[in-house]
């Protein structure tokens, strides 16, 4: 058992890794994409050549970041083939149609017009230039839709049906999986979020420009677009950031729980602005949900129901049952004890079943069947001890969105304060020491951000691999520990490496032709 | 035809012409052949079929079997 533990948790921490890693790039590339193509957009309109050179030194970055993120997600894949084999096997069907079709666009549309976007300056049209960059920035926002509607149905899965002859889970409504709400709301959030960091991005560089005196036109032209699109990107963030409390609520109401730090729940909750949270050892001891909060009052019950006297349930009352239904009512349903007796009853039935197919007893087979279809429900719960076990880790998820709450404002405030500097009545050169730091410091900030919020996605939905359905210790391989521990470190090795190597291209090129000038380029 | 010319000479001259790309090009290069020549063909062998090919089971049975006896009694 302690060798499983093991397993799992050098599992999880090389897939945190490995995604964390890939995330770096991923973000940067949508978000740039757009930048790209809005500056290209005004150098075909207004046929000014300066524009066209702005364009092409973000364009060069662009392509810098595609190439350091290329195949960093393959190595996610690797992992659910050995670590995860169970996962894999047990909802590849509905998991890997939406990956396979990622994958077609990723090679087909990005391959196709990311080759146009570099080579096809002066070989091809303005126009068709033009829609090319165009067509990668929507391109690598379809091939987004693919993976997070692949992790939106591990946090909601809907639309298929398990059969246990073949022993994985088959889709029956490929279009209710991959347009939900749940499903939707995130690609969105996400996408919304990775022009928000691209705007980050662009205005923490051309401050940086700035600061050391260089490229100061190019530098003013690229802060506008940064700035618009961070401010379109981080509002529409927020907006989406709501519908998804909404649905997290309604899906996920156990991670919304652990956001707060909130054991027991009550009608108009209040939202903890920050605060030091109380992780209890023992869930029914009494104590408030955080010490030296600043709260919101009944903030929570608003944002998670739209309703300020709204009935938020809090982690002990999931556990005895408390669930919110999808048209926002709290309804008391199953308790977690009886959950977990339930799952067993199917696994019991699910191997009654394989006896009796073995044996072929079929009307033993159809009555362990019946048995195992009343209870697949709460399959998953059946892997639990206890319902304590349902409780994911409270102060990484309590903390991990405050971070990205808090850093999510700062970037609101970086893009009003560059649009503030940049559209003033009275221009200066250059904006003021302090401004230049305050932008570039949204640089980071964008990543930390972001990466926040997965860690609020992820960790918040603890046990669960797929939600109510497969915990992590049954989807995890029956592998030993140190196979996992020597390619954690192999690839914490190797990715601060090429990490570093991507950096260092990347800073050496901005230095170049910032030093020359953008618009000498 | 004609098309196909343009296509490659256009893909040619573009390689050709590049100036950061080809380190960039370089680090794919080395990046990928990590990924799959040292990583996917030492470290990351295909557990089910490994098993299923270890003992004689098919991969259900290996996946059931190993699911189930994680069920706690």
């Amino acid at each position: 058992m302690n060798d499983l533990l093991s397993t799992i948790d050098w599992s999880r921490a090389q897939f945190a890794l490995t995604a964390m890693y890939h995330w770096l790039f991923v973000p940067l590339t949508i978000g740039l994409s757009l930048i790209v193509a809005i500056m290209e957009t005004v150098y075909c309109r207004t046929g000014d050549d300066r524009w066209k050179k702005v364009t092409r030194f973000w364009m060069t970055l662009f392509g810098i970041n595609f190439a350091c993120g290329v195949a960093t997600g393959i190595i996610l894949e690797f992992e659910f083939g050995t670590n995860w084999s169970n996962y894999s096997w047990f909802v590849g069907d509905i998991f890997g149609a939406p990956l396979a079709i990622e994958g077609l666009f990723a090679f087909f549309l990005e391959a196709t017009f990311v080759a146009v976007m570099f080579f096809g300056w002066n070989r091809v049209s303005k126009r068709f230039h033009l829609a090319s960059t165009w067509l990668t920035a929507v391109g690598v926002c379809l091939s987004a839709l693919w993976i997070l509607v692949a992790n939106a149905w591990m946090q909601n899965p809907v639309g298929m049906d398990f059969d246990p002859d073949q022993m994985r889970n088959v889709m029956t409504d490929f279009w209710g999986l991959a347009f939900n709400a749940v499903s939707m709301n995130k690609f969105f959030h996400t996408v919304f979020s990775a022009w928000a960091l691209g705007g980050a991005f662009v205005i923490g560089i051309s401050a940086w420009m700035i600061w050391r005196n260089r490229s100061l036109e190019a530098s003013k032209m690229s802060l506008k677009v940064g700035a618009w699109v961070g401010l379109v990107g981080i509002l529409l963030t927020m907006w989406t950031g709501d519908g998804s409390a909404i649905q997290v609520a309604k899906v996920q109401p156990m991670k919304l729980a652990a956001m707060e730090g909130l054991y027991e729940g009550k009608p108009g909750t209040d939202l903890i602005a920050i605060g030091v949270v109380n992780v209890r050892e023992d869930r029914h001891e009494e104590q408030p949900e955080a010490s030296y909060a600043v709260k919101i009052p009944k903030g929570l019950s608003l944002l998670a129901q739209h309703d300020m006297d709204a009935f938020v349930p809090g982690i002990n009352n999931l556990l005895d049952g408390y669930e919110i239904t999808t048209t926002g009512d709290t309804v008391f349903t199953v308790g977690y004890d009886k959950r977990i007796e339930m799952g067993k009853e199917a696994h019991a039935a699910l191997r009654a079943y394989e006896d009796a197919k073995k044996s072929g007893n079929e009307a033993m087979a159809d009555s362990a069947l019946k048995v195992l279809n009343d209870n697949y429900q709460y399959f998953g719960y059946g892997f639990l001890s206890a319902p304590e076990d349902a409780i994911p880790p409270v102060a990484m998820t309590f903390y991990s969105f405050r971070v990205m709450v808090g850093l999510g404002c700062y970037m609101l405030l970086v893009y009003l304060i560059t649009l503030l500097v940049m559209y003033r009545r009275k221009q200066t050169a250059k904006p003021a020491t302090w401004v230049c730091w305050l932008m570039m410091l949204g640089l980071p900030a964008a990543w930390v951000c972001s990466q926040a919020g997965w860690i609020v996605a992820e960790v918040g939905r603890q046990p669960w691999t797929i939600q109510n359905l497969l915990p992590v210790n049954a989807a995890i391989s029956d592998i030993s520990s140190s196979g996992v521990q020597l390619t954690f470190w192999i690839f914490a090795v190797l990715f601060t490496l090429m990490l570093l190597a991507e950096i260092s291209i990347m800073l050496r090129y901005i230095n170049k032709v910032s030093r020359k000038g953008i618009l000498n380029d | 035809m004609e098309i196909i010319k343009r296509i490659f000479y256009f893909y040619r001259d573009g390689f050709a012409g590049m100036t950061i790309g080809k380190s960039l090009w370089l680090l794919i290069i080395i990046k990928v052949a990590i990924l799959f020549l040292v990583l996917k063909l030492f470290f990351f062998p295909n557990h089910i079929k490994d098993e299923s090919a270890n003992n004689g089971l098919a991969p259900q049975d290996v996946v059931r079997q190993e699911m189930l006896d994680r069920s706690p009694n």
